[in-house]
């Protein structure tokens, strides 16, 4: 949080406390706004608090612990699929939401370790071209683990998946006060929004402590790390587990709140996409990751409300797909960052210690 | 004399290169030893098969009477041995402090769960880790840089935060890798009245130095590599005399 209100230009250095205000204030004001504007709005801000923990949980592995992944999404995929087959008329058994969470985080994290071992020597491109196979290999088993026995339903993905059940609560129903009816994406929007804070939350602690500190040492240079007596084995697979498992909290969320999951949800593009977001924020640091998830979910969508009209009304149809105008941008994002500003749009400053703890000044 | 490291017949190839054959020696508690040696007589190679970086083709080393483990270098860190770089190797991202913070995580315990909770014991950790880490870059005389990204360091603090990164784990012997290379001689001085410290706060040093002034200044006994094999182990002033070693090195005005 802190993160956030110091990235905001100017006030966050000269006002801290007034941007942290700001920061909570625009949060919890954001759904109310973007409503105003029409449902979609709300739910693409849905939308953006599940990108955010996917960035928060990729930028732990490539930011914190430089490991280049390009399968990320197999765990979003992972999560997403458990929710589906353990809460869905699928199988015909409907696990509660606090078990099915948590089961999802859980294999997910499973799915980390599996991909980390494989993993542990290689680097840079290497690693990139292994984890990129690891995630097509988990949506193509998706897509094909229908037959001989049906167990994704293939391609088709499945439906109707249940909702998420807080106790008795079920966020997506609108409630309905008199008059005045309070619609259910703004359930989902704070529920997320709780969900990104406590994800905040715990990286950042991760972040200031001997686990980060290891993985910073190791990013900046695995020899000495080793030299220094960090296990740097136990290290990588920790923060494989440790980042998928956000990715499984974000999919089964992602599945319960769409209602359906297929594997196309879980395409190439989506990892390189949740990447892009990472490294256009500012690798390596949590304002970054937040703030690249939002700008890169809800300008495509801008442009999507933009775009396709405009195109309807001087050509009469639709030539560019929204899709490829999706992908043309975050291209566009990504080649206009590494002239620019290579640091990305918040260049990490990140911290490690915490001098004050000792009564030291700051970090200059 | 009480025995703190004992090399036996080490012997490591790259290739048809034979960077170290049959290198026995020992290292007693408490003192200074050098190892010197012309470029490329296997000093480094040394180190790196010793703190597990490599793994030796022949030999062992014995720790306090243990057996080291092979090619495992964190394992040897926790037994007690640490190192620095001959081209400086630091955390580039991390404050000097935070590199020495770093240094003593092998010392510490705290697990996800604890960080997560940030329970009593994790906090306190966390505070004795910053501190400890204050008081070591004072100890090697950089406190005033504690929150200076290292990358932005002058050369010769560089090294000195690298001995402290080491000494955070909390080592029994110091391996240092030519620790007086690019310094000018005000911060030889001082870096040799820095080892003399550690050494006087019971921290045993072996020491590659091609600083002949001050490796005799410095060590207690000390062995000449050439090619790899060892041609002489003495105090510093019987090696001096010795004409293999004025032969291969010293003699020969390389780095004299
Ligand atoms: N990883 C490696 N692969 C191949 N050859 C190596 C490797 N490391 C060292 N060598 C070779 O082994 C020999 C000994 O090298 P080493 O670095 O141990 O020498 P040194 O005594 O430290 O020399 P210097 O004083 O220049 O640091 C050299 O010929 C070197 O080229
Ligand atoms: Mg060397």
């Amino acid at each position: 949080m802190d993160q956030l209100a110091e990235a905001i230009p100017y006030l966050g250095k000269r006002n801290p406390k007034a941007a942290r205000w700001l920061v909570i204030i625009i949060a919890l004001v954001a759904p109310i706004i973007a409503m105003m504007f029409g449902r979609t709005w709300v739910r693409i801000l849905d939308f953006a608090l599940l990108y955010m923990m996917l960035a928060l949980g990729l930028n732990l592995v490539v930011g914190f612990a430089g490991l280049l992944d390009l399968g990320y999404i197999a765990f979003y995929a992972v999560g997403a699929y458990t929710w589906a087959f353990l809460a869905s008329p699928h199988f015909g058994v409907h696990f509660p939401f606090w078990a099915v969470l948590p089961l999802g985080a859980g294999f997910a994290a499973l799915a980390g370790i599996i991909l980390g071992f494989p993993v542990l020597r290689l680097r840079g491109d290497y690693l990139a071209i292994v984890t990129l196979g690891f995630g097509e290999i988990v949506r193509i088993f998706m897509n094909n683990l229908n037959y001989p026995v049906n167990i994704t339903n293939g391609p088709q993905g499945i439906n109707a998946l249940d909702s998420m059940n807080l106790f008795g609560w079920d966020l997506a129903k609108s409630l309905t006060i008199g008059d005045f009816q309070i619609h259910s994406l703004y359930f989902y929007y704070y529920f997320f929004l709780a969900c990104v804070v406590g994800s905040i939350i715990f990286i950042q602690r991760l972040q200031i402590s001997r686990v980060g500190r290891a993985w910073a040492a190791m990013r900046d240079d695995e020899l000495a790390a080793k030299a220094i007596g960090i296990n740097t084995r136990n290290l990588k697979l920790l923060a494989f587990s440790l980042g998928a498992t956000f990715g499984g909290v974000a999919g089964g969320l992602f599945g319960s709140f769409q209602g359906f999951v297929s594997p196309e949800s879980f395409s190439l593009m989506e990892s390189i996409a949740v990447l892009t977001m990472v490294v256009f924020g500012g690798m390596g640091n949590i304002a970054g990751a937040v703030i690249g998830a939002l700008i890169l979910t809800a300008l495509p969508e801008i442009l999507r409300n933009i775009a396709v009209p405009v195109q309807e009304t001087l050509f009469g149809h639709v030539i560019l797909d929204p899709e490829v105008l999706r992908m043309l941008l975050l291209s566009l994002a990504m080649i206009l960052m590494m002239l620019l500003r290579p640091g990305g749009l918040i260049p990490a400053h990140a911290r490690y210690s915490r001098p004050e703890l000792v009564g030291k000044g700051v970090r200059t | 004399m009480i025995k703190l490291l004992e090399a036996r017949n080490i012997g490591k190839r790259f290739g048809g290169l034979t960077a170290l054959s049959e290198v026995s020696l020992t290292i007693a508690k408490g003192e200074v030893y050098g190892l010197i040696g012309p470029n490329g007589a296997g000093k480094t190679t040394f180190f790196n098969v010793l703190t597990g970086a490599y793994i030796p083709d022949e030999g062992e080393f014995v720790f306090n009477g243990i057996e080291l483990p092979v090619g495992k270098p964190h394992l040897v860190v926790e037994a007690g041995i640490a190192r620095t770089f001959q081209n400086i190797r630091l955390f580039g991202q991390m404050t000097a402090l935070e590199n020495v913070m770093a240094g003593h995580h092998i010392r510490t315990k705290a697990s996800v769960w604890g960080i997560l909770t940030q329970n009593k014991h994790t906090r306190e950790e966390e505070r004795l880790t910053t501190e400890r880490a204050y008081e070591l870059l004072k100890y090697v005389g950089i406190e005033r840089f504690a929150d200076t990204v290292c990358k932005n360091l002058s050369y010769g603090d560089q090294r000195r935060l690298e001995i402290a990164r080491a000494l955070a784990t909390e080592p029994q012997l110091l391996a240092l890798d030519e620790p007086a290379a690019g310094m000018n001689a005000t911060e030889t001085t001082q870096l040799k009245a820095l080892i003399e410290q550690i050494r006087h706060d019971g921290v045993t040093v072996l020491l590659i130095e091609h600083d002949v002034k001050l490796v005799m200044g410095l060590c207690d006994r000390l062995t000449v590599l050439d090619f790899g094999k060892k041609i002489a182990e003495d105090v510093p002033s019987v090696v001096q005399k010795n004409e293999a070693v004025i032969n291969a090195y010293l003699g020969g005005g390389k780095h004299a």
